[in-house]
């Protein structure tokens, strides 16, 4: 159907081409244009946490402050580099572009359940996140992103109840997307849609949106508790006043916790998605896959405890903690299993995405069963706030959730933009950013194990060269971002013209063309099988002829 | 009103739902998930109450008698007979008896201001006795269980006072419900906006119903 | 303090048990990475596109495989969180006989009193082989006492005391930091953990000028801040008195409660006793007790206190 249609036609008629003026895009209640609101909006976050990130590294590469010359300063970078990464970058990345631009089509809507909803949460994204820009121009924050009490509520002379509230507010817009894909996913599915025929990407966009929906509201009350500690002077958490400390550790991770799912989650359904595509295999497992998100989301809720260990909680609630911490390592250990099994007897293309969802299996391996280390309750106690943690949860947040981010954006950028990027500088883009990041963060573990204490400025010389190898790596992986956003952004102009399918991929949103009508589809498609529908036997007749259609389109825009 | 007219005034679907029984499962749907978030929104208040009214049972007992049991009874008798009133509407709206739920959503709003004028009376009154945490906190009823009495106040206020938020946008809500009714010739999606309002309300009153009992009665329930 | 830098120092008797359910954990790690990668890499080259590899009856799901690595994972889960369970316990349980030592953290130091009354900042002595617990309170945010040749660590807590105990099995100087941030200059609090011979460690304690024991220091700050006036043997108010109070069953009321609890009157219960008291009044007995802050009586010196009541509650129960 859509080979018929000229691509200049169909340019004409996308959801891009939809209005032009900036009204068109402010006001849009198309899920597609929401994502990519978003999507230029952590982009822009993640440079701003990427770059305190590069400082912060730099200045590491000496035992002493000199780079940055008071530990003030390196203190509220730190902090900046937290909190702008994991709630202006992690936790909308994949829920709020790919899963925004992305559920919809897949599961044949038209549109999400609220589209005005849709638009009000990326308002509300942008109130917390200009709210939270102001506060580091006005001179930052220095409490590190968890706000622990009774520092942050009694000690700190930095502007955290501003911190705080654009924190609290953009909790609101993690809710509305939350609720947005919970309902577009049970009301919106078009027929022959069946929950086991939902794509895995789905599942795992449902999955987090119950932890956002559930846990959400309990970080936002925590640091209103903070706020109003800190404005009224009210002994809520401080101990001289006749509060609990601890309590505020116990509501914060209840959160904390289960967020931090909310960083890995989406990542297994991008991975999902392309594993099978460039394997030319159905997903293996696929129930048990489905099924192991919603338990890491159910489990999520109840492993916050181990993250106080040493808090001074009780050593009975520790057993408790860590006995289910441990049984996280079940559902996790079904996913990167059947991963694996999906590429036996598959016909595998290397493509970008592929590479970097390769990248995530691995990657995620080593964070995941550090996690299990890290729930040794033994071995907690001498890691616990040490680097070990460090490289533990940005293999997790970074080696895994930013690699699936990109590989998505990678894997959908047809989708999205109609156009295809440079394969070649795609490939090497993630080779660099591979290896760039095991050099930045393996060494950490082994400064962990040494006894490195986190958010520090200065450390004693014998960590040292440690700290240059991972500063060399992190160098690395900064050139390793840059590429891609300079040659996703050169493809818009001098990419080549996308087909509706070029991977020959299955799945509804490439059933559409590329990129996508304003109502996804010229009629609503109807779902007759099992998804993953691959062949590895005809894969090369159709990896050909999808190469081939591409290769016939012109280079330059015609419109 | 004659049915051709009626189907004239078919509810707008908006575009991207397929039939308006979608349309009407998403609204209900969300609304339910919504207030499964507001409920653990509250819950945080709830868990720290419940870990400062153990640590500190008699202070909290101390502090809870300052509180005017009597308005508190009166707002919950009030809110109730609200929530009465609101189910009535959605009954009305049902039933497509376009007048009746005109009045019911009307008496709802009425009811619901007559809680925010007593709670703001009791405010009132709480603050003129230095109840309100911060620097003009006292508690010369045992100066030495201030400290924690000045807890208890504090969560006090960011309960009823969250409670009376989400009351004021139920008021607006139901306002603008009726408002829409009101204008238009009964149509269908009214129905379903009822129900979303009902069900909003319901949920501040239940929240109420527990806040009553562990704020106001500490000392009456042990 | 040189060493390869790429495992650290065991100093402790812990550190030998922490390290063994560490290296079991990253042997597990090894293997698992390994066996994923190799399946991987096997996988990739023998399916990349175009080569001839038989690729007919793929499975698409199999129970019994995905039982398998449910069941594998499992019972390693299971094994791993007995043993560490084990080794954490024992962290946690210090001996009877341990020689304590009080640490008071403030913004950005520690402040350590030996209980012969010797004190120090950010340097601990400890002697070689001997159970050491570690008594400590946070004046101000929450710290955390850490030292890694040891494998121990506990965060110190405003307003209530915690512990850790340890025995150092290695003569030399370890790193002792800070492990929770706690502001500012969170980096440069920290110090180091001396571990000397039994006989160094004596002649280190007669060193320079001592104030007398803990206990004695105690009982100065307990006369000069009048507490005998109600506590001692002429007391004009009636107040319980404090001999051979330490270590037994108090009975105490709660207001609003006619019961009456037996609590043990540990440190916790004298600290709060000094810092609130209104909140466990022995029975038969008015709350008269003023409430005495940081300010009147310092961290410090409240350990003090507890040392000298500790000391009479021994001399009364040895009589």
């Amino acid at each position: 159907m859509s080979v018929a249609i000229a691509p200049e036609e169909r340019m004409a008629r996308s959801y891009l081409t939809d209005g032009y003026n900036l009204k068109s895009w402010l006001l849009t209640t198309d899920h597609k244009r929401i994502g990519l609101l978003y999507m230029v909006s952590i982009t822009l976050f993640f440079f701003v946490g990427g770059a305190a990130a590069t400082i912060l590294r730099l200045e590491l590469m000496t035992p002493k402050g000199d780079l940055i010359e008071t530990a003030d300063a390196y203190n509220r970078m730190f902090t900046l580099h937290g909190v702008v990464m994991v709630w202006f970058f992690l936790i909308p990345s994949i829920p709020a572009v790919l899963g925004n631009f992305l559920v919809p089509v897949m599961i044949g809507a038209r549109d999400m359940a609220f589209p005005k909803l849709n638009l009000l949460s990326w308002y509300i994204f942008m109130a917390g996140g200009i709210i939270v820009l102001a506060t580091l121009i006005a001179g930052g924050v220095d409490t590190g992103w968890t706000f622990y009490v009774p520092f942050s509520s009694m000690f700190s002379n930095t502007f955290v109840v501003p911190a705080a509230a654009g924190v609290f507010i953009v909790g609101f817009s993690s809710i509305l997307t939350g609720l947005n894909i919970i309902v577009t996913t049970h009301t919106m599915r078009c027929p022959g849609m069946t929950w086991d025929r939902l794509p895995l990407f789905v599942w795992a966009q449902y999955a987090t949106s119950l932890i956002m929906v559930l846990a959400t509201p309990v970080l936002a009350i925590t640091v209103a508790l903070l706020a109003a500690e800190r404005i009224w002077g009210v002994g809520i958490f401080d101990p001289r006043l006749g509060g609990d400390p601890i309590l505020f550790q116990h509501l914060f991770w209840f959160y904390s916790h289960p967020a931090v799912y909310i960083m890995i989650l989406p990542g297994f359904g991008v991975v999902s998605e392309i594993i099978p595509c460039f394997a030319r295999r159905p997903i293996f497992g696929y129930k048990f896959m489905a099924g192991a998100l919603l338990a890491i989301a159910f489990l999520g809720f109840i492993v916050w405890g181990h993250h106080m260990f040493v808090s001074g909680q009780s050593m009975y609630a520790g057993f408790v903690f860590s006995i289910i911490s441990f049984l996280v390592a079940i559902p996790s250990g079904i996913k990167v299993f059947n991963w694996t099994a999906t590429l036996y007897k598959g016909s595998i293309r290397f493509d970008t995405p592929m590479l970097y969802a390769l990248g995530f299996i691995g990657l995620f391996t080593i964070g995941g069963l550090t996690g299990l280390i890290l729930a040794s309750l033994a071995v907690d106690v001498h890691v616990h706030d040490t680097y070990f943690v460090v490289a533990h949860f940005h293999y997790i947040m970074v080696g895994g959730m930013v690699m699936a981010y990109l590989g998505g954006i990678h894997f959908w950028w047809p989708k999205l933009t109609g156009r295809m990027y440079s394969e070649w500088w795609g490939k090497l883009s993630a080779l660099i950013v591979f290896f760039g990041f095991n050099l930045t963060f393996f060494p950490q573990f082994v400064l962990g194990y040494l006894g490195m204490p986190r958010r520090v400025y200065e450390y004693t010389e014998d960590y040292q060269i440690l700290h240059i190898m991972s500063t060399l790596g992190a160098s690395i992986l900064a050139v390793g971002y840059l590429l891609p956003l300079s040659y996703l952004i050169l493809s818009l102009w001098f990419g080549k013209h996308a087909t509706g399918n070029p991977w020959s991929a299955t799945g509804l949103e490439w059933q559409t063309t590329s990129p996508p009508p304003t109502h996804n589809f010229e009629e609503t498609p109807v779902v007759t099988e099992a998804p993953y529908a691959y062949d590895p036997v005809v894969a090369e007749a159709e990896y050909r002829a999808s190469l081939a259609e591409i290769e016939e389109r012109p280079r330059v825009n015609h419109t | 009103m004659s049915t051709t007219h009626e189907l004239l005034q078919e509810p707008p679907l908006a575009e991207h739902f397929d039939d308006l029984e979608q349309q009407h499962l998403s609204a209900q749907l969300g609304m339910w998930i919504f207030l499964a978030t507001e409920a653990l929104f509250f819950g945080g208040l709830f868990c720290a109450y419940t870990v400062y009214r153990r640590m500190h049972w008699i202070e909290f007992v101390v502090a809870s008698r300052e509180l005017n049991v009597a308005a508190g009874a009166i707002n919950t008798a009030v809110l109730l007979t609200s929530s009465l009133t609101m189910a009535l509407a959605v009954r009305a709206a049902k039933l497509r008896e376009r007048r009746w739920l005109l009045i019911y959503l009307a008496i709802t709003i009425v009811f619901g201001a007559v809680f925010l004028g007593i709670k703001a009376f009791e405010w009132s009154e709480d603050y003129e006795r230095g109840l309100v945490p911060g620097s003009l906190f006292t508690f010369p009823f045992r100066p030495e269980f201030a400290g924690f009495a000045e807890i208890f106040f504090l969560l006090y206020f960011l309960m009823t006072g969250l409670h009376a938020i989400h009351l004021i946008i139920g008021i607006a809500l139901v306002a603008t419900v009726a408002g829409f009714c009101a204008r238009h010739q009964y149509v269908a999606q009214g129905e379903n906006l009822v129900e979303m309002t009902g069900l909003y309300w319901h949920f501040i009153d239940v929240i109420w119903v527990f806040l009553y009992p562990l704020l106001y009665l500490i000392d009456v329930h042990r | 303090m040189a060493h390869l830098p790429f495992f650290p120092e065991q100093a402790s008797s812990h550190a030998k048990d922490v390290d063994a359910v560490f290296l079991a954990g990253m042997g597990i790690l090894a293997f698992f990475t390994a066996l994923i990668l190799i399946l991987i890499v096997t996988f990739l080259v023998r399916y990349r596109r175009g080569t001839t590899a038989e690729r007919d009856n793929a499975p698409n799901t199999s129970l019994r495989i995905e039982l398998l690595w449910i069941g594998i994972p499992l019972i390693i889960s299971i094994g791993m969180f007995a043993w560490s369970a084990v080794v954490y316990y024992r962290l946690y349980s210090p001996p009877a006989d341990a020689y304590l030592v009080d640490v008071v953290a403030k913004q950005w130091m520690f402040y350590l009193q030996h209980p012969e009354g010797k004190r120090e900042i950010n340097e601990l002595h400890v002697p070689l082989g001997r159970p050491l617990r570690l008594r400590m309170i946070s004046q101000d945010v929450i710290h955390s006492f850490y030292v890694p040749a040891f494998r121990a660590k506990q965060d110190v807590l405003p307003g209530r005391y915690t512990s850790l105990w340890f025995q150092p099995t290695r003569v030399g100087q370890y790193h002792l930091f800070c492990a929770e941030y706690c502001g500012t200059n969170h980096a440069v609090m920290r110090g180091t953990v001396e571990v000397m011979e039994p006989a160094d460690y004596e002649r280190w304690l007669g060193s320079g000028s001592s104030e007398g024991s803990l206990a004695r220091q105690g009982e100065q700050l307990f006369q000069k801040h009048h507490c005998g006036g109600c506590h001692g043997p002429s007391q004009n108010v009636p107040a319980p008195p404090l001999q051979g109070v330490y270590g037994g069953r108090v009975p105490v009321t709660r207001e609003g409660d006619p019961s009456t609890n037996f609590i043990t009157a540990d440190d916790r219960y004298i600290h709060d006793s000094v810092r609130l008291p209104k909140k466990e009044i022995v029975a038969g007995f008015e709350p008269m007790m003023p409430t005495y802050d940081q300010t009147e009586l310092s961290e410090a010196d409240l350990l003090k206190l507890i040392a000298y009541i500790k000391s009479i509650g021994a001399e009364e129960t040895s009589k």
